[in-house]
């Protein structure tokens, strides 16, 4: 396989408060690579923001990388001046937010703001930027795009401004877009759309895909490879058929089973008692203890590192080489 | 004026019991006029949205009726039509019997009112952060005058807890120390206060993670054996729907376009819109990789397209539908709006 494009190893995300240090995102570890879709799961507050920000280089503070280290293209870009990170972060990685107004000036066209990401990051002239900036608007998909540069961005219904936002995170050709949420605030039939231009851009162009998102369907259909995350750290990675249909981590396990579909109206949806902890109460040993129907005495006392069974990972004591499934699965 | 001439006319064959709330012709319109001056000085024309535009619906009793459709479509405006939030411009709205549409006194809502309570999205936005949850659970109880008595009502309050999942105890904490979760138990708590028929959810869960989504997707469900209740759930969640409804209502524009039993709806839906949407919904056990989304966005409710308000949209639009208005047409497996299938020129449906 290439070389990933992305690869962060044991992220560690710290907010220090009056209260005390809360660590939202815990020894986190994946790859992305090129042309690649890796949807980031979990429930609200599971750290997935917090992971998206800190590749990004956007953590709010005082919220600050306190452990690991992030690569792209092989360069480390978790210590880098804020001004080699503007760089990178206009340059290699585009971002997509859920509320599209905040990444859009209310107060400049559409036009403009599309060409001065564009000059800033590329040698083109007023005249080729603008040239450019049509070529994207229309690559997104907005009709007479040439037409509507001059057009603000109240003009433009929720569906076209997440459009332009995706315009914008993609005018200069980065190798990497950050997609958090893209999808949330629209419409089913407008989030079919977005999800449909994303996967035609990384198959187009080769731009890999951080897709943050609550949505198990839209994974299901987006994804190549999925990461769980619960409690600020990586429950499960894996390729998005194996953990949505095969799942090593019973919170994996839990989490898909709960979901309704609409293909059959079972008498009563599974359930995970209890709710994720807070960052404030986190739980010792394995964060999922308190609520995990398989958990055994190791599990409150000592935390599970991430253990390999290709083509997933999971941190779980049952899949420890010397693991109870891991034991089943060597025998079956 | 009616226009769903074939599902508005009463039916004689069904026991009238078994329908608790009925909705004839109901429209409910907001004047969005630009203020009086401008429109003199100007010359602005007034403006009204039709967030609901003749609505014929039946509720029957001790089942779940479920409305979805896109944001803007008038699903949380028929809810609120419906708990009498709203008062409908035009329609019936007829709950166990009696018109409320053409009740004046507030005083004679009142004991209707109390049986029918609703659950809204934001658990946090409808619970009041200075009252303790005791206090909370028993305020429809003393706005009623059900009970007057402290230790009767606390009685109640503890029963009411344990009976969605809460401990007794937790009357005396305040919402901000509860979970999402907890906080839409709470809010049910308080709805069923009142020992209400009717219970109307206004998206009861699109603010929960999934994993408790199903913890209160299943209370629901068991109060409602339980307890005998009446739902109507709002959602734009068709997974949800799909878990929830015995019967589904879809919405397009303020205006119905299918009403069917769940299981008749997905097996074969018939609206071309109702179709469309069921195609899109992405699905965790039966992904699609390679959809093609549905083109367009729903119009503007301001300016909603003439005839039929999907014709915009939708793959089967003859040159009728840009004219004609379809009326919902009662038949043995639900109702529809539309000309095709009127016309007998709906394409067999295999998802
Ligand atoms: N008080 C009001 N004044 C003016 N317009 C309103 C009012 N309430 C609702 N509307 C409009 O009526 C239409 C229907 O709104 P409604 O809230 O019923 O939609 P909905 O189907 O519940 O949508 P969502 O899924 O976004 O909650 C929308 O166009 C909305 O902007
Ligand atoms: N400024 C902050 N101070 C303290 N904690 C924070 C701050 N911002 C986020 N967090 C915490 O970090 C955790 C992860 O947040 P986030 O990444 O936004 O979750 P997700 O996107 O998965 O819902 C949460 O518990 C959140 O409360
Ligand atoms: S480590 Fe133990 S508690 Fe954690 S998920 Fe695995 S079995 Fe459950
Ligand atoms: S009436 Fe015409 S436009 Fe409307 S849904 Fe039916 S076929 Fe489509
Ligand atoms: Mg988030
Ligand atoms: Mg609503």
């Amino acid at each position: 396989m290439s070389d990933p494009l992305l690869s962060v190893r044991d992220l560690r995300v710290d907010f220090p408060t009056r209260r005390g240090v809360l660590t939202a995102v815990d020894g986190v570890s994946f790859d992305i690579h090129p042309g690649e879709i890796l949807g980031v799961v979990g429930e609200s507050g599971a750290g997935k923001s917090q992971t998206g920000a800190a590749v990004i280089g956007l953590l709010e503070p005082p919220g600050r990388i306190a452990a690991g280290d992030i690569h792209l293209e092989g360069q480390r870009i978790d210590r880098l001046s804020q001004e080699q990170l503007r760089k990178v972060r206009g340059r290699k990685i585009g971002a997509v937010f859920q509320d599209p107004l905040t990444s859009l000036n209310p107060l400049y066209t559409i036009g403009r703001q599309l060409t001065e990401t564009i000059r800033t990051h590329l040698p083109l002239s007023e005249a080729e930027a603008r040239d450019r900036a049509v070529q994207v608007l229309g690559e997104v998909g907005i009709p007479s795009p040439a037409d509507r540069l001059d057009a603000y961005p109240h003009q433009f219904s929720g569906g076209m401004r997440q459009r332009v936002v995706i315009a914008l995170a993609l005018c200069v050709n980065p190798r990497l877009i950050i997609a958090d949420e893209p999808t949330t605030a629209l419409d089913v039939s407008i989030q079919a759309q977005i999800t449909a231009l994303l996967k035609r851009l990384c198959r187009e162009h080769g731009t890999a895909v951080m897709l943050i998102t609550h949505d198990m369907g839209v994974i299901a259909e987006t994804a190549d490879r999925v990461a769980v995350l619960y409690g600020g750290r990586l429950a499960e990675v894996g390729p998005v058929d194996d953990v949505v249909n095969r799942p090593l981590h019973p919170y994996t396990e839990g989490l898909m089973a709960c979901i309704p579909t609409t293909h059959e109206r079972p008498p009563r949806l599974a359930q995970i008692e209890g709710s994720m902890p807070s960052l404030t109460a986190m739980p010792p040993g394995c964060a999922f203890h308190p609520r995990c129907p398989h958990a055994f005495d190791r599990c409150a006392a000592e935390r599970p590192p991430l253990f390999d069974h290709p083509p997933s990972a999971a941190a779980c004591w049952l899949w420890a080489p010397e693991g109870a499934r891991a034991t089943e699965r060597a025998a079956s | 004026m009616r226009d769903g001439n074939g599902a508005g006319a009463p039916m004689v064959t069904e026991d009238e019991q078994a329908v608790l709330v009925r909705l004839r012709g109901l429209s409910k319109h907001f004047d969005v006029s630009p203020p009086l001056l401008s429109r003199l000085l100007e010359g602005k024309r007034r403006r009204v949205l039709k967030a609901v535009d003749g609505v014929d619906l039946d509720i029957p009793r001790g089942h779940t009726t479920a409305l979805v459709g896109e944001s803007g479509c008038g699903k949380s405006t028929v809810a609120r039509v419906l708990v009498t939030l709203y008062r409908p411009t035009t329609g019936d709205l007829i709950f166990e019997g009696t018109d409320l549409g053409r009740l004046t006194e507030r005083q004679a809502l009142a004991p209707f009112r109390r049986r029918m309570q609703m659950i809204f999205q934001d658990p946090f936005a409808s619970l009041n952060p200075r009252w303790r949850v005791g206090r909370i659970i028993a305020e429809p109880i003393r706005a009623h005058g059900l009970m007057d008595d402290d230790r009767a009502i606390a009685g109640r309050v503890a029963e009411l807890l344990e009976h969605v999942g809460l401990r007794a105890g937790d009357a005396d904490r305040f919402p901000h120390e509860f979970s999402g979760g907890q906080r839409q138990r709470i809010s049910i708590a308080r709805a069923l206060a009142s020992s209400p028929h009717f219970l109307v959810c206004d998206e009861p869960t699109s603010a929960l993670d999934v994993s408790v989504q199903a913890q209160i997707l299943n209370l629901l469900r068991d109060l409602q054996r339980e307890l005998g209740l009446t739902y109507l759930v709002i959602t734009h969640d068709l997974a949800v729907v799909r878990f929830i409804a015995d019967t589904i209502g879809v919405m397009y524009l303020g205006r119905l376009c299918e009403v069917a039993p769940a299981d008749t709806l997905f097996a074969r839906p018939r609206h071309p819109y109702t179709r469309l949407l069921i195609e899109t919904v992405p699905d965790l056990r039966a992904p699609d990789r390679d959809r093609k989304p549905m083109a367009g966005e729903v119009p503007s409710p301001l300016d909603p397209p003439t005839g039929c308000a999907f014709h915009t949209r939708c793959p089967l639009a003859a040159e009728r539908c840009a004219r004609d208005r379809p009326a919902l047409r009662r038949d043995a497996d639900g109702a529809v709006a539309c000309h095709a299938v009127e016309e007998g020129r709906l394409p067999e449906w295999g998802r």
